[in-house]
């Protein structure tokens, strides 16, 4: 078998990070909007590490924590906002989510 | 820096590689794909969690703990209490795919093109240089970084703090933006 | 492969580490039947001694003196119904058990039995524990919200609400125990367990001495939130009986509610460990610098043998004390054999202690240090699983929303004023 490159791990991370666009343009639920982001992260984050391997210095690796702990605040953020909007008019539908003021 | 280690070869390395490579992409199918939001949160929990391993093949131990720490045991804890509350039954029985789909399909498909023809034409820029980092003090290397030694900052000792000052503002933000009376 | 088989047996490192596979295999094997004799033992006692805190007896019909009971228990389990409630999501409700079992289970790989007696000791050995044993929370969740009916799904959030609150104390206070692992000639720690028992060894003190009463309050702290974490009492509102009806497994029957049964318990045993490991100095038996003297060693290395011959003891007394009828003629009889087994067993492990008496290489010293560390190990973790249960039988649980002040209100600013001041004895002292 074919020994196991940076480049494998590059397009495993473009998988991902595929997926996870087309999910955030095409679903309609807000929650697997966001959940979709958390991929795109997430292959952004395995393409750091797979750099900062081929590179031998651990810089990559540090930018993927920082890109962690920036998608779990996010994250935090996001969901507060669904939250409040779902308070107020009772969907999640990225669709229905089209007004400034009402 | 540059850290190199002669440890033991690793074996049935490319197994577990195709293996967990795999069950990322079919799992990150399965959160686009699924109707009901629990299915997609577990299928994004199992590709969180092959992330993690495949972290571990790249001798990153310390990503890959904060990655099931942060991502697999935090974050989507939340977004699993957030469908709770959100209840999404009335909305498993609509349509999942809004009206634009087709041309999300199509600027993906381009991305997509795009990363094949950066690959192709690149594959020179990746070379696998055969370095192993030092797997045993990882956590230390890291915190060299992050802290700095000897009596002088490290390189990201500024952005770690700014960082905690990021998790503080998001912190309050989620706090006051599910208050019901600010 | 008897070759990898033999390969392994002189070498001072865990299998991870020395890349052996079959062995670590092995060790998987042998920790997981050691972690579910260990849960059924532990049901047993959990009930003989509730009910010798509340001055009655417990079982005592299914064997004698009730030691059975786990199987007619188990076996029962296995043959209920399976009952999966109406509307509910047929794949989720299957698979949230598995989820909490995973978590609880594959933490086992990092707990150190003795110096190279893990399954694999990573680098991170601590963070993976913390990180996994946190992926219980999503189980409980999931359970809750497959049951399709509001009392488990109140119970799950409310069961997961005060996991999630706990573990961060519980973070807090695991940090400042590492923080004393660099107090060494190099300055750096380490995460991994090995390495902490290590800094234990080698700093020549218990951490939970160590700059006292620093150690102690962070001990304390852990102790409490990991009985929390667990979802034990007091802290157990969102599964006891009296309440919610059963919480988060409500719909869950027979052999599904075991598995929940068996991932509590196993992470039960789980983060005592860690507190073992953190504080208690791992698998190094007491006074290891006090009384190092090689009678003492001698002494202290007899302890296995002497445990075993203790129960061994208690099981005959035990089975000679049966009332003469002749109904209970097999259960003393099988008290007997126990009994018997239980004192070959002690017999061995004194031979064992006897003979690698001398500190050389041989085969006896090393087997008898392997089941020394193993044995001291177990003992304290052991400690740790009775106070659960008498935790239990004494203290009333706590209301909720008592519960969440405790964890963020009490434990949260204890921890971080221990690991500051932790951190500023530390550089103080150096």
């Amino acid at each position: 078998m074919v020994p196991i490159t940076t480049l494998h791990y590059i397009v495993v991370a473009a998988a991902l990070f595929v997926l996870g666009v087309i999910g955030v343009l095409t679903r309609r639920n807000v929650v697997i909007v966001l959940m979709s982001i958390e991929l795109i992260l997430n292959a952004v984050n395995l393409n750091l590490v797979a750099f900062s391997r081929m590179w031998g210095n651990l810089h990559g690796q540090v930018f993927a924590i920082f890109v962690t702990v920036d998608a779990a605040a996010e994250a935090a953020v996001g969901l507060g906002i669904l939250i409040a909007f779902f308070r107020n008019k009772d969907t999640v539908n990225v669709d229905e989510i089209d007004l400034l003021k009402w | 820096m540059i850290a190199v280690s002669t440890g033991m070869a690793p074996v049935a390395t490319p197994w577990f590689f195709y293996g967990l490579a795999g069950l990322a992409v079919a799992s990150g199918l399965a959160v686009i794909t699924r109707r009901n939001a629990v299915h997609s949160a577990l299928a994004l929990i199992v590709t969180l969690l092959s992330v993690a391993g495949l972290y571990l093949m790249l001798y990153a131990p310390f990503v890959a703990g904060v990655q099931i720490i942060v991502y697999a045991g935090g974050i989507m804890v939340l977004f699993l209490f957030v469908i709770m509350l959100v209840n999404i039954e009335r909305s498993s029985k609509d349509r999942q795919f809004n009206r634009m789909w087709p041309v999300g399909l199509a600027a993906a498909c381009a991305l997509m093109v795009l990363f094949v023809s950066a690959f192709v034409k690149g594959n020179k820029l990746f070379p696998d240089r055969g370095m192993t980092l030092a797997e045993g003090s990882n956590t230390q290397e890291i915190a060299k970084l992050l802290y700095g030694e000897a009596g002088k900052m490290g390189q990201y000792t500024f952005a770690f703090e700014i960082a905690s000052l990021l998790l503080l503002v998001a912190i309050l933000g989620a706090v006051i933006m599910t208050k019901k009376k600010i | 492969m008897l070759n990898s088989l033999m390969s392994y047996f002189g070498s001072t490192v865990t299998p991870g580490e020395a890349g052996n596979q079959l062995w670590a295999l092995i060790y998987v094997f042998i920790i997981f039947t050691g972690v579910s004799v260990a849960v059924m033992a532990m049901n047993w006692l959990e009930r003989k001694a509730l009910a010798h805190f509340q001055i009655r007896l417990g079982p005592m019909r299914v064997g004698p003196h009730g030691l059975l009971q786990p199987i007619a228990d188990a076996l029962k389990l296995m043959l209920k119904e399976d009952i999966i409630p109406a509307e509910a999501d047929q794949f989720v409700f299957w698979v949230a058990p598995l989820i909490g079992l995973l978590a609880a289970f594959t933490v086992y790989t990092v707990i150190p039995f003795g110096p190279s007696q893990a399954v694999s000791d990573m680098n991170i050995g601590i963070l993976f524990m913390l990180g996994v044993s946190s992926l219980g929370v999503l189980g409980i969740v999931v359970a809750g919200w497959a049951s399709n009916s509001h009392y488990p799904l109140i119970g799950a959030l409310r069961s997961s609400a005060q996991m999630v609150s706990y573990e961060v104390a519980m973070g807090l206070v695991v940090v400042s125990a590492i923080l004393m692992t660099s107090l060494n000639a190099s300055g750096t720690g380490t995460l991994s367990m090995i390495g902490i028992v290590q800094a234990q060894q080698q700093q020549g003190i218990w951490f939970i001495f160590k700059f006292f009463p620093l150690g102690f309050i962070a001990f304390a702290i852990f102790a409490i939130a990991m009985v929390a974490e667990t979802n034990r009492a007091p802290f157990d509102m969102a599964e006891a009986e009296s309440e919610l009806t059963a919480g988060f497994h409500t719909e869950y029957s027979g052999l599904r509610w075991s598995l929940f049964m068996l991932a509590e318990y196993a992470a039960m045993i789980a983060v005592s460990s860690i507190a073992v490991t953190l504080w208690l100095g791992g698998w190094m038996r007491p006074f290891p610098n006090l009384l190092n003297a090689p009678v003492w060693e001698f002494i202290f290395s007899l302890f296995p043998g002497l445990t075993f011959a203790g129960l061994a003891a208690i099981a005959f007394i035990g089975a000679a004390r049966m009332p003469g009828h002749s109904f209970f003629k097999i259960q003393r009889i099988g008290l007997a054999v126990f009994a018997a087994l239980l004192g070959f067993l002690a017999l061995l492990l004194l031979l064992i202690a006897v003979a690698g008496r001398s500190a050389d290489a041989s085969v006896a010293a090393r087997f008898r240090g392997g089941i020394d560390y193993v044995y001291w190990f177990v003992f304290k973790v052991a400690i740790f699983m009775y106070l659960f249960i008498w935790y239990r039988a004494t203290w009333p649980r706590y209301r909720f929303d008592q519960l969440m002040r405790i964890g963020w209100k009490v434990m949260l600013p204890i921890s971080l004023g221990v690991l500051v001041l932790t951190a500023v004895v530390g550089v103080l002292v150096k």
